[in-house]
């Protein structure tokens, strides 16, 4: 590890995801290249092997996933990282990983989809990301920092709540949070307290040989097997949700948004507070498993919600959900490609903080 | 009385559930006895792939993990590369190696991922339950072949050893077969020397075993047997492919 005292250096949202992962204890990449994060494989294919670590550039990122599943195996730490075309490959992988519960770190920068799309920055892999992605009924963690700081603090906390829980993490970025720079301030936190890892593959050695697997053939093993697993997202649904408020209190209107649009639409409530207007922010840090009771207690409260996110309408089924009939939640969706101003999300904002009438029907959310 | 022969210790207690006649029972006792010899079962792992091959773990007393199908040769690089000390293998089928696995499977081989790769090759999808492979041969009757293999619309059997041999990163790469006695001490010759390529940290090695399908074959296990003779050995012949006689870096 370089620095071990916190040092505040000028870096790169993706560069410092790499450098947490080295700073937790991750000797071991495996990916493909895609933009935009590039940056991860080529910062670590730098400093891993001087480090002792592991490298590989593998030749897809279906190779990629599976490198992770048979090094996660042996309970090393280990990562991977990619963008959403490359995340869709993944899946099966993913699957795989969660049925035969192991950890792994999986970064996916968002670019713009669907297809090929393009490098922009987008939020259109919410549901692919926290509704599990691949087959079966599994989830992943997901964790979505909006700063440069928190794509390294959140780094150290996936790799922690993958081994906690025994089931893949993941990091969801996108190109904005992973290409722009930012003071990170490279300090590790405290460190959590994990089970052993006795179930890893290690070699039998005066003890009974270990499998890892996910096939359940046994008459009624696998559904035991599918509520074990339940039973793991239901623990981190009550132990582990984590979000942001900010200028809730007050609020006559608040804004859902996470990621790389909570940074903007937190700009735009200071801009609606300056003109007088009580306007607050509530976002998720985690998105599985997603922060529903908080934004529930808020809704008894607080009864208008404007979810922004850069895709067509995603996290605002989550938002929905959680405050069922008790608050209206409209929608500001702006499409990857079509990044807005804090101009133009203060704009949205005009439209509904009260006393305006309520719209039409298609205004509402 | 001495005893001359017995299970190998790191093969489980258990019946196979092997059909009838399949070759993958002495396959396995082959890899059990290249493992016992070299004294190893302590500190290898095994990965598991999809096929009729997935129930390694039942079978071999070792730390075992599965694969997603196709991915073998990617999960066990992994593996690898996070405890170089452990002696790592796979075993896959034709369709697990040769068709969905075939990118990982070259890449690996081309890396010169110290693992050891034992490709089991019956020319059909036994698992579920006879389909085509991509080493299934030409004319050769399968429940996605039914006029017989046609290379106008299914190519042509892939030879998968000779095309690793051509990989610099392989160090060992052979094909063997285990209908008759001669065939099955070669082939057991030859699987003990792939383990000593990994142990030896000489690179990547590759087995490359033809195996009977009674079963998919439509056939009894003696005409199961004598076909790998008459019509799969032609095609595909045994030897040695490849043997690197010291490691790259030296």
């Amino acid at each position: 590890m370089e620095n071990q005292n916190s040092e505040k250096i000028l870096i790169k949202g993706n560069e410092a995801i790499a450098m947490a992962a080295i700073d937790a204890g991750c000797l071991l990449y495996f990916g493909y290249p895609i933009t935009p994060q590039n940056d991860i494989p080529e910062y670590l294919s730098k400093h891993l092997p001087p480090l002792g670590g592991g490298f590989i550039q593998a030749e897809s990122e279906i190779a990629s996933i599976n490198l992770l599943l048979g090094a996660s195996a042996t309970g090393m730490r280990a990562m991977t990282s990619s963008s959403s075309p490359g995340i869709s490959l993944m899946q099966e992988g993913i699957s795989y990983m969660a049925g035969s519960e192991l950890p792994g770190l999986i970064v996916n920068i968002s670019r713009s989809g669907p297809g090929l799309g393009g490098i922009s920055p987008s939020q259109g892999d919410y549901f692919q990301a926290t509704r599990g992605g691949g087959h079966g009924d599994y989830r992943m963690i997901v964790l979505a920092p909006s700063t440069v700081q928190e794509m390294y603090d959140l780094t150290f906390l996936a790799f922690d709540l993958a081994d906690k829980y025994r089931n893949p993490a993941m990091i969801l970025g996108d190109a904005l949070i992973g290409q722009m720079k930012e003071p990170l301030m490279r300090k590790k936190p405290k460190e959590m307290t994990l089970p052993p890892k006795d179930w890893a593959l290690t070699g039998a050695k005066g003890r009974k040989a270990n499998r890892l697997k996910s096939l359940y053939l046994q008459d009624g093993e696998l559904s035991e097997h599918n509520w074990k697993l339940h039973q793991k997202y239901e623990q981190m649904k009550k132990e582990e949700v984590r979000f942001e408020s900010f200028w809730v209190e007050d609020a006559q209107l608040v804004i859902a948004a996470f990621g790389s649009m909570a940074r903007v639409s937190k700009t735009s409530v200071e801009l609606a507070r300056e003109e007088g207007m009580k306007v607050g922010l509530f976002r998720p840090i985690t998105l599985f498993p997603f922060p529903g009771n908080a934004l529930y207690d808020l809704s008894q409260r607080i009864k208008l919600f404007l979810t922004v996110e850069l895709n067509t309408g995603q996290m605002v089924e989550d938002v929905k959900l959680s405050v069922a009939r008790d608050a209206q939640v409209y929608f500001y969706g702006r499409p990857p490609g079509s990044l807005p101003t804090p101009e133009e999300v203060l704009d949205e904002i005009k439209k509904y903080y009260p006393p305006h009438p309520p719209l039409s029907p298609e205004g509402r959310g | 009385m001495e005893l001359v022969f017995k299970r190998p210790e790191c093969l489980i207690d258990i019946p196979f559930h092997f059909c009838p006649g399949c070759h993958h029972g002495i396959a396995h006792r082959l890899v059990a006895e290249a493992i016992d010899y070299f004294k190893i079962r302590e500190k290898t792992i095994g990965v598991a792939s999809v096929g009729c091959s997935v129930f390694m773990y039942d079978y071999f007393n070792i730390d075992v993990l599965e694969a997603p199908h196709g991915r073998a040769s990617a999960v066990a690089s992994g593996v690898k590369r996070a405890r170089k000390d452990r002696i790592v293998f796979t075993y896959q089928g034709d369709g697990d190696l040769a068709a969905i696995g075939i990118a990982e499977g070259i890449h690996t081989a081309n890396r010169g991922e110290n693992i050891t790769i034992i490709f089991a090759n019956n020319g059909i999808y036994g698992m579920t339950g006879g389909q085509m492979a991509p080493t299934t041969l030409l004319g050769q009757k399968t429940t996605t072949s039914p006029y017989g293999r046609d290379f106008t619309y299914d190519g042509y059997p892939i030879r998968m050893a000779e095309m690793l041999a051509t990989l610099e990163g392989s160090a060992f790469v052979a094909r063997v077969a285990v209908n008759n006695p001669a065939n099955l001490m070669k082939a057991k010759k030859t699987i003990r020397k792939a383990f000593q390529i990994q142990i030896e940290e000489m690179g990547f090695s590759f087995v490359e075993v033809l195996l009977a399908c009674p079963t998919n074959w439509g056939m009894t296990a003696l005409e199961a047997n004598r076909r790998v003779e008459e019509e799969m050995i032609p095609y595909f012949p045994l030897g040695i492919f490849k043997e690197r006689k010291m490691a790259d870096y030296l």
